[in-house]
């Protein structure tokens, strides 16, 4: 039921400038839960087109199990779809939609409306059969295609930023629902969204997708704790940011001060900038020992609700930065100076 | 405190209507009104006119004829439309205007301009008799039904794209994606789904092709022959030199009540009329039939 998509060396090329996909190699393991991240433009929707057999591959081969499905048409690589748009028929019942994949696989009858009643029930959308989807919510529509792609048992589901025309909240509930039916069903799920958040909460790995390449692949805490470039460190959550006057030689330096490195940090032996999440920020009024700090004024402070963002100029160049504060500091106020430190084991020196 | 119970103000946009209210009652119903009297009430109360039309042996003969006419000319004309539509929808603005120029290029030339080109293009000596001349076929469709057929094909075509093209732009075409993601071939997802979604478009296409070509008049007049007259020319004839009006009023009202008849047949067949402008986009005009 659940299939190892192994894309080996794939490229796509439409002849512009830049290949929309440049000699990207990807396992995604049986059953995992995989997430194609990236700005728009960055490859991961025609990554997913290839797989699905949409565009066709320019080089490269693409697998599933151990079976080569590269030049194989999309009606015949068994996998399920959703997209955007739900893209539901609009003259069909929610029961004709989801009846569809089993018809065109000529599934007998009473076996039809037997799993049509089955992942109705899945998706919760039991007593919907006889309404068109015109007569749906779009958080109900989005549930229909769902039950729709995966009512015949697919190789493995692919997710087009399902949730992307979805209001917040109905967003929250839906990404609950996809989570619960990747649990019960088991199946592959590839899932492409350009929304960090979504991709962090429900993804066993992430791929992180720029310029047509991947960044980083891994699971959402080793993305998040161990960017390898500065892209990830940016495009996931913040960052400070400090660009080291001399790429990393054992040494890290930042407008002349030498900073205390851990090993363990150190992405590439040619890392040259040097990241700090806000929350491993803190703000004190001298250096604090076993940390790296540097001086700093207080531009603003941005009450955020659960927390307070403080808004810093680093160092002599006053490079803007970021720290997070608890409620309870409430100390902190604009114009003052502080020194920002951060425990050596929290900073994380990337490529840029 | 109590709102104050609102009073209705009648909307003053029906206003807007009016003046189009007025005209067609002028120039539409009281005219229409007279053809009904007239049809059945010369000189005194009578459906003798009507009984005429089977009876005397031209009439029907025509109706055959000119229903079979417009039933080819309307074939004709969607077998071209839907692929030249369908095309519209399929490429680059640029070319899509030119296409939508070509289609509109007959409704700028004037009646008279294109029925007397049909009648260069296929008279004894014009291309078309001399392109069949060498394969030593003497074929002349100047006055003949066919060439009728072929050149109302042609000015009625607009008619047929038009509505086409615009349910078929309104089709979504992802749909098609998902149909073969979802395990279809390509040849099936067309038939399964685009076509199904754009047959409102083809009825509002069949509809208005078809009731034209009952009463065209000046092409069957021109290019015709008119020992195989169609039932417009008849009326004509009726009219014009034989002063029949009660005849020629009994035969207006046959051919709308036929006209009307099919619209309210092809009406069933999902919004028919508000196809022809908006197509079948609007998702709410699901169908009723084909339910489980």
């Amino acid at each position: 039921m659940s299939t190892r998509i192994r894309l080996t060396d794939v490229t796509k090329d439409y002849g512009l400038a830049v290949p929309a996909v440049d000699n990207v190699s990807l396992t995604i393991e049986p059953g995992e839960f995989m997430t194609l991240l990236g700005p728009s433009g960055s490859g991961k929707t025609t990554t997913l087109n290839l797989i699905a057999g949409f565009e066709t591959l320019t080089a490269g081969t693409i697998a599933f199990d151990d079976a080569d499905v590269s030049t194989l048409p999309p009606h015949k690589r068994n996998l399920g779809m959703l997209f955007q748009n739900y893209a539901l028929f609009p003259h069909m019942t929610v029961a004709q939609n989801v009846a569809y994949p089993l018809r065109e696989r000529k599934v007998p009858k009473p076996d039809i409306t037997r799993r049509v009643a089955e992942v109705l029930d899945l998706v919760q959308l039991t007593g919907r059969d006889g309404h068109y989807p015109s007569q749906l919510s779009g958080g109900q529509q989005q549930r229909v295609a769902l039950a729709r792609a995966i009512v015949f048992g697919p190789a493995a589901l692919l997710l087009d930023e399902p949730l992307g025309a979805l209001d917040r909240n109905l967003r929250g509930v839906l990404q609950a629902e996809i989570h619960r039916i990747h649990q019960e069903v088991g199946t592959t799920f590839v899932f492409v969204t350009h929304d960090q958040e979504e991709a962090m909460n429900l993804s066993d790995r992430i791929a992180l997708f720029n310029n047509g390449k991947i960044e980083q692949v891994g699971t959402p805490e080793a993305l998040y704790q161990r960017p390898e470039t500065l892209f990830t460190a940016r495009f996931l959550g913040d960052s400070n940011v400090f660009p080291l006057d001399k790429p990393f030689d054992g040494k890290a330096v930042w407008e002349d001060s030498v900073w205390a490195v851990d090993p363990g940090t150190v992405a590439a032996p040619t890392a040259s900038a040097l990241v700090v999440r806000p929350e491993d920020m803190r703000l004190s009024t001298s250096s604090v020992p076993g940390t790296n700090s540097v001086g700093a004024t207080v531009r603003a402070v941005e009450y955020m609700g659960a927390y307070r963002t403080v808004v810093l100029a680093l160092g002599r160049s006053g490079l803007t930065g970021r720290a997070r504060l608890g409620p309870e500091d409430t100390a902190i106020a604009a114009g003052q100076t502080v020194v920002a430190s951060w425990p050596v084991a929290r900073q994380r020196l990337v490529l840029s | 405190m109590a709102d104050p119970p609102q009073r209705r103000i009648p909307s003053p946009q029906w206003l807007l209507v009016l003046p189009a209210l007025a005209l067609l009652a002028v120039i539409l119903l009281v005219p229409l009104g007279r053809s009904l009297t007239y049809s059945v009430d010369a000189p005194a109360w009578t459906l003798d006119h009507y009984t005429a039309l089977f009876t005397d042996g031209v009439t029907l003969t025509v109706l055959a004829r000119t229903a079979l006419t417009a039933t080819i000319v309307t074939i004709v004309a969607v077998l071209l439309g839907y692929p030249y539509a369908y095309l519209m929808t399929r490429v680059g603005p640029r070319l899509r205007g030119l296409l939508m120029v070509i289609v509109l290029v007959p409704f700028w030339t004037s009646v008279m301009a294109r029925n007397f080109a049909w009648i260069i293009i296929l008279q004894r000596g014009g291309p078309v008799n001399s392109f069949f001349k060498l394969f030593g076929w003497d074929l002349v469709l100047y006055e003949s039904v066919a060439g009728v057929t072929i050149a109302m094909s042609q000015v009625l075509l607009p008619f047929m794209v038009l509505p086409l093209f615009s349910a078929l732009s309104g089709i979504d075409r992802r749909l098609l994606l998902a149909a073969r993601g979802l395990g279809s071939h390509p040849i099936t997802a067309f038939w399964k789904i685009y076509w199904p979604l754009s047959r409102g478009g083809v009825v509002a296409g069949l509809i208005l092709v078809f009731t034209l070509s009952l009463g065209f008049y000046v092409t069957p007049a021109l290019v015709g022959s008119p020992q195989q007259s169609l039932v417009a020319q008849l009326l004509g004839q009726r009219t014009t030199q034989l002063l029949d009006f009660p005849g020629a009023s009994a035969l207006g009202i046959l051919v709308l009540v036929v006209s009307l008849a099919l619209v309210s047949w092809a009406n069933r067949f999902g919004g028919t009329i508000s196809a022809i402008g908006v197509a079948a986009s609007t998702p709410t005009n699901a169908p009723t039939k084909d339910r489980p």
